[in-house]
C-alpha cells in the first residue's frame, strides 16, 4: 500500500539510472519548455517550476526540510506520524476533505518522509493547479489535530511498522545495521520510530513539531507539468505569499557523528530468513552545494561495482566466475544533509558460507584496487549516465521528485542540474582512490541468518 | 485566510473532466503482425511492449516454472554473445531489453535512443529467436530462482495468494505457482527450457504497443525483423477457470506480529456487460486507494491496518473478486466480522448516487493522468489489446463510466456480492475467531 508510505532511503542495490538527476543540456524550447526556473519568495519559499508541454498534466510538490532526524530524544517517528496526520482537519477544511477534494478532481495525492525531508504531493489536470495550491498553502498554517483522528491513527502508524518492517526480518536487519552504524547522528534511528516511543505519541507532540518545523521559509515548492513559471509565480504568491515567514523556524544543526576507531560485527538470527545474506556500511561522504565531485566518485564507484546483474565487478567476480554468490551488490546514499552511507553485499550460494563469502568479497574489492577500473565497463556507465539526460525528459513527475530532494538537503538547483555532469567528469583514478577510502576497520557488517546452521 | 465555502467553489468549477488526448494508430505490417503506436517525436527514444498471451498455464504440471526459468535465460545469452557479452553489448547502447514472464503472458520491454535503435533491436532478436540456454547460465540462474523461491515460501503475502489461488481455481492452471516449486524447478532440464521457448513465444499469439520517435512505417520494418523468425503456436490456451473455494476460514500458522488476510469469492468475466459496472462499484468500496468504503471504516476510523485493497480480479482464463489486508494477530477476528458486515452493506445497496457521482468524477478525471510517457503509453497500449479493447476504448471509455447508473450498480452489488461465499485465507497466528461461526 503506498499511501502515506514511507521513502525507502537505503536501497540495497542502487543502480545508476535512478539516481541521475536531472538533463545535461536544455531541450529545444517549445517542446519541454526550458531548463527548471528557479525563484524565492518575499517570505522565503523556494520554488521551481519544471515545464512538460506533451499532456495537459501537472504535479504540485511541497517538500519541508526537516525530517526524522530533526526529532527530539524520545519522539522518534513524529515527523511521519505527523505527515499522516496533514491529511486530517485544518480550520477550514474538515475531516478528510483534503483528499476528497482531490478525488473529485480526478487527482491523486500521497506524501512521504525521509531523514532530512518530508514531502507531499498531488498530481491533477493542470487546470485544477491552483486549488492544491489553495489547499497545500491552508495546511501549511492551519492544521487542526482532533482526538477521532490521532488516536486512530497511531494504531495505523504502528500497524504501518508491523507490516513494513517487523514482518520482514531483512528490513529490521537494515535497521540494527543503520543503528550500529550511526553511534551519535539521528540517522541511526528509524523514521518510522521505535515501537515503544510511536506508542507514546499524541496530538501535543505532533501540534510541538508542526509549530516548530512547518512554514514557508523552510519549504520548497516544486511544480511539473503542463504549466509556466511565469504563471506558477503568480499562484504561488497568491496562496503561499500570504503566509508570514516564521523567523524562528531554522535548519537547526544535528548532532554530527564522531569519528569511529572500531569494526563492529552483528549478527541476526531470525526462522523466517530462508536466505542468508552480508551486508557492509561504510560512511561515506554527501553531495555537498557547489562541491559534488567527490560523491560523483562514489556514485561511479557502486555502478561499476554493483551496477549490472551480468556486468558489474561484484557480480561477475562473484556470481559469475568464481560461483559463491547468489547475488552481489553495491551501493551509495550521498543524497543526505549530514552524513553518506556507501553498502556493499553478498547473498551466497548454498554450498558457500557467509565467513567465505566475505573474504571473497574483500578480495575482489583489493583485486579491483589493484587492477583499476575496466576502460570499456567505464564507457558504457557513461553512455548510460549520457542516454538518462534524454529518458529522464519523459518523465517530470520524476524529475520533480529529485529536484525537489536535492533542495530539501541543501543542495542549489545548479547543483541538482549537473549531477550528471558531475558523474561524467569522474575519472577512473577518482573512483579507486574512493574504493580505497572504504575503510573496513571502520566499517560495520552484519549478517543475517536462519535460526538454523 | 481561506474560507471554507472558496474552496467549495472552485471545487465545483473545476469537475468538467480532461479529455484524453491520445492519438493510436494501428499498425499492419508486412508480414501480418498489427501493433498500436502512438507517435510522439519530442524525446529521442521510443519504448515498445511486445505482449505473447500464453505465459506460465502454459506449463505441464510437471514442469512447473519452465516458462519463468526460460524468460529468465532469455538475457543471459544469445547467438555468439555470451551472458556477459551480450549484457555489455546492450549496456553500451544505453538501451534496455527485458524480459518478464507472468501467469498469463511473457513480456518484452524494449526501451531505444533513436540513435542506435537498430543495434538494440537486433539483440532483442537475438535473445527471442537465438537464445543459447548455456548449461552454465542455466545452473546458476535456477539456483537463483530456487533461492527466491525458497524465500517466497516463508513470505506470508506469498503463502497467502498461493493458498488463496489452490482453493480458488482447484484444478486449473490458476491454482499452481507461476514460478514452480524449488522441486519442479530443481529438476528443469535444458531441454524443458528449449520446449518452453517453443511454447511461450508465438507468431500468432503476440501484440504490441508502442510510443515515442518512430514511424509506423519503421516500426511495421522492425516488428517484421523482431517476430518474423518465430514459430507458430502449438499447445493449447486453458479453459476458463470456475472458482472453487467455499465460504469458510482457512489458517495458515506463521510467526510474526501481524496476520496477512486475503479474501474473497467469484467475480466477473470481462464480457460480461455488467463488468464496467463492478468496476466502479469495487472503486467505491475497496479499490485500494485513500477515499474507498474499506479504509474509511477499517483505517481511518479504527486504526485497524495500514491499508486495505479489493479488486475485481478478471484475467484471462478466471476471476475473482478479492482483497487483502495485514492486522494486528489480535483484531483478526474483529476484522473479519467487520468485512462479512461490510460486504452485506454492499450486496444491500449500500451505496449511494452521491457515492456513485464522486467516483465518476474521479475516474474520469483520473483516467488522462495514465498516459504520462512514452514507456507508460507503450504498456497501456500493449495491455489494452491483451484485455480485448477496441483501439478507440481511451475515447470511449469516460463516456462508458458516466453513463453507468445507480441501478447499474446495485444490480451488479446483488449479483456478485456475498457475504456467505466469502473465504478467508489468514497468515499468522489469528485471535478471536471462535466466536464469528464459522
Amino acid at each position: 500500500m503506498a499511501h502515506r508510505a514511507l521513502l525507502p532511503m537505503l536501497a540495497f542495490c542502487v543502480t545508476l539510472l535512478t539516481l541521475a538527476a536531472s538533463p545535461l543540456q536544455a531541450a529545444e524550447p517549445g517542446v519541454h519548455g526550458s531548463e527548471p526556473q528557479g525563484f524565492t519568495l518575499e517570505n522565503g519559499l523556494q520554488v521551481v517550476v519544471i515545464e512538460d508541454r506533451r499532456a495537459p498534466v501537472a504535479t504540485q510538490m511541497l517538500w519541508y526540510k526537516v525530517g526524522a532526524a530533526d526529532e527530539s530524544p524520545g519522539q522518534s517517528g513524529i515527523a511521519h506520524y505527523l505527515e499522516h496526520l496533514m491529511f486530517k482537519a485544518t480550520d477550514n477544511m474538515a475531516q478528510g476533505e483534503f483528499s476528497a477534494v482531490v478525488e473529485a478532481n480526478g487527482g491523486r495525492d500521497n506524501a512521504f518522509t525521509s531523514w532530512d525531508y518530508t514531502g507531499y504531493f498531488q498530481r491533477v489536470a493542470a487546470d485544477r493547479l491552483e486549488l492544491m495550491m489553495q489547499m497545500e498553502a491552508d495546511r501549511m498554517g492551519n492544521l487542526r489535530v482532533d482526538l477521532s483522528d490521532w488516536l486512530p491513527e497511531r494504531s495505523v502508524i504502528l500497524e504501518e511498522r508491523s507490516q513494513v518492517l517487523e514482518s520482514r526480518p531483512e528490513r529490521v536487519f537494515a535497521e540494527q545495521v543503520r543503528a550500529t552504524l550511526f553511534q551519535n547522528h539521528p540517522y541511526g534511528i528509524p523514521i518510522i520510530g521505535w515501537r515503544h516511543e510511536m506508542e507514546q505519541l499524541d496530538e501535543r507532540a505532533a501540534t510541538d513539531f508542526y509549530k516548530a518545523h512547518y512554514a514557508p521559509n523552510n519549504a520548497i515548492l516544486i511544480v511539473a507539468g503542463d504549466v509556466s513559471a511565469a504563471d506558477v509565480r503568480d499562484m504561488a504568491a497568491r496562496h503561499y505569499g500570504q503566509i508570514p515567514a516564521n523567523p524562528d523556524v531554522r535548519t537547526a544543526a544535528r548532532p554530527l557523528e564522531p569519528p569511529h576507531f572500531a569494526e563492529r560485527r552483528l549478527v541476526m538470527r531470525d526462522g523466517r530468513v530462508a536466505q542468508p545474506f552480508l551486508n557492509r556500511v561504510y560512511m561515506a561522504p554527501v553531495r555537498r552545494a557547489g562541491d559534488q565531485a567527490e560523491a560523483a566518485a562514489y556514485q561511479m564507484l557502486a555502478a561499476l561495482l554493483g551496477g549490472s546483474a551480468q556486468t558489474s565487478v561484484l557480480e561477475r567476480k562473484l556470481t559469475h566466475e568464481r560461483g559463491v554468490a547468489l547475488s552481489a551488490w553495491a551501493g551509495y546514499s550521498g543524497n543526505a544533509r549530514d552524513h553518506g552511507t556507501f553498502s556493499l553485499g553478498v547473498t551466497p550460494t548454498n554450498e558457500t558460507t557467509l565467513e567465505d563469502a566475505e573474504a571473497a568479497l574483500d578480495e575482489v574489492l583489493a583485486e579491483f584496487i589493484e587492477t583499476g577500473v575496466d576502460s570499456d565497463q567505464f564507457e558504457r556507465v557513461q553512455m548510460q549516465i549520457r542516454a538518462a539526460a534524454i529518458y529522464e525528459l519523459d518523465d517530470a513527475a520524476a524529475r520533480a521528485r529529485s529536484i525537489g530532494a536535492d533542495l530539501s538537503i541543501g543542495l542549489t538547483l545548479e547543483d541538482s542540474l549537473g549531477w550528471l555532469d558531475a558523474l561524467l567528469a569522474v575519472t577512473p583514478d577518482e573512483v579507486i582512490a574512493a574504493a580505497r577510502a572504504l575503510d573496513r576497520r571502520r566499517s560495520v557488517t552484519g549478517w543475517l541468518m536462519g535460526d538454523e546452521g | 485566510m481561506i474560507h471554507f465555502v472558496r474552496i467549495l467553489a472552485v471545487t465545483l468549477l473545476a469537475a468538467t473532466p480532461l479529455r484524453a488526448e491520445i492519438d493510436i494508430q494501428p499498425v499492419e505490417t508486412d508480414a501480418s503482425f498489427s501493433a498500436w503506436l502512438v507517435e510522439e517525436r519530442s524525446i529521442p527514444f521510443v519504448a515498445i511492449e511486445v505482449v505473447f498471451p500464453g505465459g506460465a498455464v502454459l506449463d505441464t504440471e510437471d514442469r512447473l516454472g519452465a516458462t519463468s526459468l526460460m524468460t529468465e535465460l532469455l538475457s543471459e545469452g544469445a547467438g555468439d554473445l555470451d551472458s556477459q557479452a551480450f549484457a555489455a553489448a546492450v549496456e553500451a547502447t544505453a538501451g534496455s531489453v527485458r524480459f518478464d514472464a507472468g501467469r498469463d503472458s511473457v513480456s518484452l520491454r524494449i526501451r531505444a535512443l533513436t540513435e542506435n535503435r537498430d543495434e538494440v533491436l537486433e539483440l532483442a532478436r537475438m535473445a527471442l529467436t537465438d537464445p543459447r540456454f548455456d548449461e552454465t547460465a542455466l545452473h546458476r540462474v535456477r539456483a537463483q530462482t530456487i533461492a527466491s523461491l525458497e524465500r517466497d515460501a516463508r513470505n506470508p503475502n506469498t503463502i497467502a495468494s498461493q493458498t488463496f489461488n489452490e482453493l480458488a481455481f482447484a484444478g486449473h492452471p490458476y491454482a499452481r505457482p507461476t514460478e514452480g516449486t524449488p522441486e519442479t524447478v530443481s529438476a528443469l532440464s535444458r531441454d524443458d527450457i528449449l520446449t518452453a521457448h517453443r511454447t511461450a513465444l508465438t507468431r500468432d499469439r503476440v501484440l504490441v504497443g508502442a510510443a515515442g520517435d518512430i514511424s509506423a512505417e519503421d516500426l511495421g520494418q522492425l516488428l517484421d525483423d523482431l517476430l518474423g523468425d518465430l514459430p507458430e503456436a502449438t499447445v493449447d490456451l486453458p479453459d476458463h477457470a470456475a472458482f472453487t473455494a467455499p465460504g469458510g476460514i482457512t489458517v495458515v500458522e506463521h510467526p510474526g506480529p501481524q496476520s496477512v488476510v486475503a479474501f474473497g469469492h467469484a467475480g466477473i468475466r470481462r464480457d460480461d456487460p455488467d463488468f464496467m459496472a463492478a468496476f466502479v462499484m469495487n472503486e467505491i468500496f475497496g479499490g485500494g486507494r485513500f477515499g474507498t468504503r474499506l479504509m474509511r471504516e477499517l483505517r481511518e476510523t479504527r486504526g485497524l491496518t495500514y491499508g486495505i485493497g479489493t479488486s475485481v480480479a478478471t484475467a484471462q482464463h478466471g476471476d475473482s473478486f478479492q482483497g487483502r489486508l495485514s492486522t494486528d494477530n489480535s483484531r483478526v477476528g474483529e476484522v473479519v466480522a467487520l468485512l462479512r458486515s461490510e460486504w452485506e452493506w454492499l450486496a444491500e445497496g449500500g451505496i449511494t448516487q452521491a457515492d456513485l457521482e464522486r467516483v465518476q468524477t474521479y475516474l474520469t478525471g483520473a483516467y488522462p493522468l495514465r498516459f504520462d510517457g512514452n514507456a507508460s503509453i507503450a504498456g497501456i497500449l500493449a495491455s489494452m489489446q491483451f484485455q480485448g479493447f477496441d483501439i478507440d476504448y481511451v475515447n470511449v471509455r469516460n463516456d462508458l463510466v458516466r453513463a453507468l447508473t445507480l441501478e447499474d450498480i446495485h444490480r451488479v452489488a446483488g449479483r456478485m456480492i456475498d457475504p456467505e461465499a466469502l473465504h478467508f485465507v489468514i497468515v499468522g497466528q489469528p485471535q478471536g475467531l471462535d466466536d464469528l461461526g464459522f
